[in-house]
Order: C-alpha cells, then structure tokens, then sequence
C-alpha cells in the first residue's frame, strides 16, 4: 500500500472506519468502479468492534451462514481487500477541512498525511457509556469497565479484569458480556437492571437463568467501594432496600453513544438525540459530500444491519458523485415526539431513492401506535407494541409527499382509529 | 546506612518542589511516600489553576508563597517543557450582593500586588465570552491566572532531585522514629531510614506524623471533599477565561475553566468530612455541579461528561498554612497546605530552606542543575502523536502513543499504579473511559504494577 509514504493523497471516496459498515460501503463502492476508495482505521486491525466479539451470530445477511466476530470481521476484510479497496490502518483521522476539496488530515507513526476526497463516509461507530458518565457514586477503584473493553481483555489480550462482577444492564448486549465473563472463567455474581423488567426481549432473560446468574430488577448501584481495586458495591431497590454485594469488578453494558468528535470537529450538525451527525434519507450529513453510516448514526444496530444500510449508503454516493441525488435544499425536518427517543434520518427531501426506512427508538415500553403528524394532520397511524433498544421502522415511502416538518410520537392507547388531532400540535 | 540531610515525609506537590528545592541547595535528600506513587493523596486532584495570590489574605505567609511559586514556575516551565495556558480569570458577580463585594476584592488584589486587575461591565463580558450566561452582572478580570498541567510538574521537579542524588522511596510509609540529639532514625515500612532533619510534608495525614514523632500536633487535619466534573472536550469551545465565583469565608467555591488537556472542568464542592483516604463522587452532587456549571454556560447542558473525580483537600481548623520550625528537634511541619498547595508550593519549598538555614544547615548548592525535560501533555503544545516514529495510538480520545507509555514504564521514575500512568501520559482519562484502550493497556502494563489491571489470564 502506497498510501502513508505520500505526504498527500486524492481519492474518490475516503471511508472513517473499518468496521462492518466502512467495510460494506467501501467494498461496495469498488465494486461500482470507483478509482481510489481508501478505509482508514485508527486500529492496527481491519473488522471493527466485531474483532472482539467472539460469540455468534455474525453474517446471516452478509455471508448466508453463521460466523463468530473475528471470523466475520475477517471475511468483511478480505472482501474489501479483494474489491480493491486500499486499507490504511494505524492512521487516525485528526481533522476534516470542509473547504474545496474536502481534506481529512491524518496520523500514524509514519507521520502526517492529507488525503484530499471527493466524498467521506463517516463509519466510526458507536461505545457503550462508560461509568464516570453515568454519574455512578462511590470510589473510583481498577475493576470498572464497559463490555467492549471486557471482550477485548477476553479476545485480543486473552487476560480477565476480574472474577466476580456485577453486570449492570439488560440490553442485548448484556447477555453477550454473560458469554464473555464465561469464557474468562468470571462468574457474575448479580446482573441488575434498573427498569422494572428486561430492557432486551423476556425470552433472552432465559440464559443468566442457566448460568445461575441473579437478575434483579428496579435495581440501582449507588456506591462502588474499593481503595485499590473493586471490592463491593451497594445495590438499591425501588423499595428502597439496599444491599451490599461482594464482587471485584463492576461491567456497565449498553447505553450506546456514537463516537462521534471527529463529525463534532468537522462541524456537522449533530442529533442530541441520537449523538451522532444528522442525515438526510441519502445519509447526507449537515455537509452534503459527508455520508454517514451505521452505528454512528443510531445508538445501536446489529453488524448485519449496519452493513446492508452501508451498502445503500456507498450506492447514494455513488449517485451522487454522478450527480444524480436530488438537492440537498429545503428538507423536511423529523423530529422525535412523546415517548420517541430518536428518528433517522432527521430531514427527507424531494426525490426518489433514498434509505427504505425512517429508523426510530421508543423511550421506553409502548403499546399502541406509531403516530407521524404534520402541521396538526395525522399523516400515518403504525399500531405497533414495542420497548426500548428495539428496532422500529416506518416506511419512507409513506412520507415521501409531506410538505412539512413531521413529528413522530407515541400513543399509548389502544384505539386509534378517529382521535382528535389534539395530540399531533 | 547512609545519613540523609533531610528525610522529607509525603510526595504530594509540597513534598516533589521540597525535595527539588533541598536537591539543588546541595542537601542530601530522601523522599518517603507511603503510596505507590508520587501525587498519591491531597495532590491528586485539584482545578491545576496558577494563583497569582489576589484573593489571599494580605501579608500572609501563604500569600509570599503563592507569588514565590508563581514566579518560580514562570521562570523555570520552559526548561522542563511545562505548559501554561494564558487564560486570565474573572470573578463574576451573579447578584447585587456579590457586586457589591467586587470593590473589596479589587482592593485586597491591589494590596497583594496584582495591579493589572480591571472590572468589566456585563457587556463586557458578553464580548469577551459570548457563552456565559447574561446573568452575569459584573466581573474583575484577573489576567495572571492561568491554567497548568497539575502533575508532570511534580514529576519534573522529583526527576530533577533525582538526578542531584535524592534518593525517592515510594510505598513507604513512616510508622515510628525517635531523635537522639543530632539523628532522627525514622522505623518506616519498607525499613529505617536516618537523616539529621525531618521535613514533614504528609499532607491529609501530616498532624499524625506531627504526634507520632514529635508527641504533640499543634493543628489537626479536617479532610475537606472537592468533587469536579470534566466535560467533554468539545465544552471547551465555550469558554477562554476562567470563571471564579466570588469566595467565601470557607472556600474558594465553585470554579469553571478550561484544563490544560483541551476539556473543561467544574468543581470543587467542598464537604467536610472524617475519613482521610475516601474521596468518593456522589451522583446528586455530581449533578448539582453539573447544573451549575449549566446555569454558568447554558450551552453546557448538550455537553458530554468525560470524567468525574473527587479529592480532599487537607485542611486544619484554621485558614491558613500550619507551617512550624522545631529547631531543637531538627524537625519542621509543613502542614494545612489547601487549595493554593499547587501554586504555592516552589514558593514554600523556599520558604523551608531558609527556615532550614536559620536552623543552621548548610550546604554547597549544585553549580550546574540538571533540568530534565517531561513529556508535553497540554493539548495547546505539540503532543508526541504530531512527531512520526510513535508506534501507534493506544489512547485514541487522549491521543496518547505506544511510545509515551514505554517511554512513561521504563522511565527513572516509573508509576507505581495505573493513576500514576495516567497522570504521566493521560491514557485512559477521555471520554471513553477505556472502553477502547483499557485492555491494550492492561497488557502493556502487566507486571508493572501492584495492583494490576488484569486479575489474571482468561480461564
């Protein structure tokens, strides 16, 4: 690879990211006949986080059988690297001028490099929330960690941070860090939630269950002591109960947030909601020659979906580096009402094309519908039962025609055949 | 066993410039800390702003220290590759009352000394930070308070002892010691130790070691809690100067300003308590900070929290420093040393040589210092990533290099624990926590530590 000799490179399409997103949009792009489409990854490693995830399933969609992480993340590589898409690892992405070309500037230990492209594609995924963000009291000893870190230790280290955590959390996420405590020989000793019930689907709650691992729910963790490393922490019920539990590690699993200071540095717009760049239904960022993909743009999909929405996105900047995508002026805006966490995209213009979905979350437990209305008029009803970290989908097609800003919300009442618009203002 | 000049007893920042100070005056030093590592207790966490002293009680001991130490540092940052953010500060008034207070602090900071004071009119302000909420009625603007790295100075000054032949003991921990006329002979947990003169720098447990070897204290430490919060370091964006609160009788209060690290910081509380070894955090206060550092800059309320911390702060029944000479026992007390210990403390390393020399020691001070430079971590001076040849980005939040980590491992003074790594080389602190480079560091550091990262390999 030519690449970190020139002090200076131009590309077609220049994709931030190596995981299964960057991967699928950058191996697409190639595949469209691009000339120079470069992935670049702050990781000596090409795959992304599913590295290190050792568990299964990865690669339904992708591959049509079932693989583990690095073996998925292997085959996500080696595509690309057939495709003829050139991968610069080690090279971390320092700044983005916005200016004419677009100009990211990046590092590695062989110094300096700016790469001048017609297009970006931002894929810099997602983490978990780490503990001193979720503003958890106590001590602040060795033995605290988020799952990515704990199946790094497990995966790339082959080392165990601890023996007998408490998992905090029941996302889906979660159950993994269950699997990856058991292949470090760890034995939780509690996992809590502080929900009333499961954050993932019941049916999962099945396996702590044949572990032997306790889960409690409408449980807090209100101190964590330890001079040196973990020793016990408080747990505290909605009862008000409090109880102190040995452990020596505390795993703080889910609560995705994109990773997303180099789309804040380039001065994109970015969805408080979400935590990640607003797009358009092209994955056209504040910046239009800016995409953005997977897991930076919704707190938190599986590979397989990011990957399958990448491919779209490399299609649209495909398009539009033929000059084919409609305008990116006078979009709609949408916006997340009652008891709707996020929606994505937050703008559709006029145009065919784009991504199929309208991608939400629910804030928390919903029975009922999915209501989009705009300027006081329901313009769809969704009936619709779901939780929190659940996907939702909304066809894009049904909004194609709205001429103004939407907001997606909530009604938790069952019937809603002919309410007042009341609730749409 | 060798005789040391001075046993100096703690490596917090009073005890790093007092082993610099007596280095470089010719004595021969042996520092004992009882942690792992050098910034082990009260040193560790603090706001790393430089004082100029304009709020310090007139005439004071603390005061003379304070510019001493911000002198000092000024003049030497540069041969050790220290940073020094010019931010200025202001003290803003939220209400009359405290507008009203404003002409007394103008007056104490002229006494002090510090005449490049000058008020500013809410508009003022507004131009000179657009982000600040237009509560603000008025403000003095103090433009010699910057902002500082608060550890590789420590680090600096102690690799500098060491190069002038201090002899730097860390998990050691002073249990006993009896003075025989002429010797101390300190019974520690890693052995004895002799010297002539004991320089108690022991920080949230200096009235203890004042009792234990001397018999009596002549002041008693009353731990006092800060706790801060950094935001992410897009916040950082939101403001220049450093905001100050007007001060109480207590404390200096709740301050916002930026870090030498790129983010911005709130805190200190400042809770009394009895424990000396606990800082813990505690949501509710965690989120009144939170809160009013929002009220302070509204735009902070969209803003990431990257960090939480809490320190204590060794404060006595009294405000001001408990420092004491014992000619007769070969002994003296640096004691109380609060939140101005940072700023103040080259001034008091200084301050206790002369006392010392009254005492009547002597020696022939070094002709020609080593100044060993330290690793750059400020975000405003080129960082180790922007020079090719570092191997790779293990910390990619705090942009920190394989090559800083072995360099910080293999170093004359390597961290005794995982906080002493991340206080040389800042992997770790950023807004993941770790959730990208824990691991990786895990491995790096294996068999460096005693309380090691890993609990052992994967079953």
């Amino acid at each position: 690879m030519a690449l970190p000799s020139e002090r200076s490179a131009s590309v077609d399409a220049l994709v931030i990211g190596a995981g299964p997103a960057g991967l699928a949009s950058a191996t697409r792009l190639k595949r469209l006949g691009l000339a120079r489409v470069v992935v670049i990854d702050r990781e000596l490693e090409a795959g992304g986080i599913p590295r290190h995830c050792g568990h299964s399933p990865f690669g339904m969609r992708e591959f049509g059988r079932v693989l583990t992480g690095p073996a998925y993340a292997r085959r996500l590589t080696d595509a690309a690297r057939r495709a003829g898409v050139e991968l610069m690892l080690g090279n971390t992405v320092v700044a983005i001028d916005t200016g004419k070309p677009l100009v990211a500037t990046c590092t590695s230990s062989e110094g300096i490099v700016r790469i001048a492209a017609k297009r970006i594609i931002l894929a810099t995924g997602v983490r978990e929330m780490p503990r001193a963000a979720r503003l958890v009291s106590g001590d602040r000893p060795i033995g605290v960690l988020n799952t990515g870190a704990l199946q790094a230790y497990a995966y790339l280290q082959h080392l165990a941070p601890f023996r007998r955590p408490v998992i905090v959390g029941t996302e889906l996420v979660s159950l993994s860090s269950l699997l990856t405590c058991r292949k470090i020989g760890a034995r939780p000793v509690a996992m809590i939630e502080e929900r009333s019930g499961p954050t993932t689907r019941r049916l999962f709650m099945g396996l702590p269950r044949l572990l032997g691992v306790p889960v409690l729910y409408g449980t807090r963790i209100t101190d964590i002591r330890g001079m040196h490393r973990v020793e016990a922490v408080t747990l505290s019920g909605a009862d008000g109960k409090r109880q102190d539990i040995e452990c020596d590690g505390v795993l703080f699993t889910g609560r995705f947030t994109p990773d997303a200071p180099l789309a804040r540095a380039a001065g994109l717009d970015i969805d408080s909601r979400t935590g990640g760049p607003t797009i358009d239904q092209f994955a056209r960022t504040s910046e239009p020659r800016i995409f953005a993909a997977g897991n930076v743009l919704h707190p938190v999909e599986t590979a397989g979906w990011s990957w399958r929405e990448a491919v779209r996105v490399a299609d649209f900047v495909a398009a539009d580096l033929g000059g084919w995508l409609p305008s990116p002026e006078n979009a709609i805006t949408l916006t997340p009402g009652d008891g709707v966490r996020y929606v994505v995209p937050q703008r559709i213009v006029r145009g065919p094309g784009g991504l199929p979905h309208i991608q939400l979350r629910a804030t928390g437990d919903v029975s009922g519908a999915l209501v989009a209305c705009s300027k006081g008029q329901r313009l769809r009803t969704q009936p619709m039962t779901s939780g929190p970290e659940r996907r939702i989908l909304a066809p894009l097609a049904a909004f194609r025609q709205a001429d103004s800003d939407i907001t997606f919300s909530f009604d938790n009442r069952r019937s809603t055949a002919s309410r007042s618009d009341a609730t749409c203002v | 066993m060798s005789i040391a000049d001075v046993a100096i007893v703690g490596a917090g920042v009073v005890g790093c410039a007092m082993a610099r100070r007596f280095a470089l005056e010719g004595a021969k030093v042996v520092l004992l800390e009882r942690g792992a590592d050098l910034l082990s207790g009260a040193s560790k966490a603090n706001s790393a702003i430089l004082h100029t002293g304009f709020d310090a009680p007139p005439g004071s001991v603390e005061l003379s220290c304070m510019q001493a130490g911000y002198a000092e540092y000024q003049a030497i940052r540069e041969s050790f590759n220290l940073p020094l953010l010019e931010t200025g500060a202001m003290v803003v008034a939220w209400s009359d009352a405290e507008k009203a207070a404003l002409d007394g602090i103008e007056a104490q900071a002229r006494a002090n000394g510090i005449h490049d004071v000058r008020r500013l009119t809410a508009s003022e302000i507004r131009a000179r930070e657009p982000q600040l909420s237009h509560r603000a009625l008025e403000a003095l603007l103090v433009p010699g308070e910057h902002v500082i790295d608060p550890w590789s100075p420590f680090l600096a000054y102690l690799l500098q002892a060491k190069s002038h032949g201090a002899e730097i003991r860390f998990a050691t921990e002073v249990i006993s010691g009896g003075f025989d006329g002429d010797i101390w002979t300190l019974q520690t947990s890693t052995g004895e130790q002799r010297a002539r003169t004991v320089i108690n720098c022991a920080g949230l447990f200096g009235d203890r070691l004042d009792a234990r070897l001397l018999g009596t204290a002549s002041f008693q430490i009353r731990p006092r809690k800060g706790q801060f919060v950094v935001f992410d370091k897009a916040a950082a964006a939101l403001l220049r100067t450093i905001v100050l609160p007007v001060p109480s009788e207590r404390t200096k209060g709740v301050v916002l300003t930026r870090t030498a690290f790129g983010n911005l910081l709130v805190g200190p509380t400042a809770e009394e308590q009895q424990d000396r070894e606990r800082a813990t955090v505690v949501d509710d206060t965690l989120r009144g900070l939170i809160a009013r550092a929002v009220e302070m800059i509204p735009a902070l309320a969209d803003a990431g929290v990257t960090a939480v911390y809490a320190g204590l702060r060794p404060a006595t029944e009294e405000k001001h420093y408990r420092i004491s000479a014992h000619p007769d026992r070969n002994w003296i007390t640096v004691g109380g040393i609060r939140s101005t210990g940072m700023t103040a403390s080259l001034g008091i390393a200084q301050h206790i040589y002369k006392l010392y020399e009254e005492m009547g020691h002597r020696h022939v001070p070094v002709a020609a210092p080593a100044t060993p430079r330290v690793p750059n971590l400020a975000e405003h001076e080129p960082r180790d990533w922007q020079s090719a040849g570092y191997g790779e980005i293990v910390c990619h939040c705090e942009m920190v290099t394989l090559r800083e980590i072995e360099q910080a491992l293999s170093g004359p003074l390597a961290p005794g624990n995982f906080g002493g790594l991340r206080r040389r080389t800042r992997c770790g602190m950023g807004r993941c926590q770790g959730f990208y480079c824990n691991a990786r560091l895990a491995q790096l550091t294996a068999g460096h530590f005693a309380s090691p990262l890993a609990v052992g390999d994967a079953a």
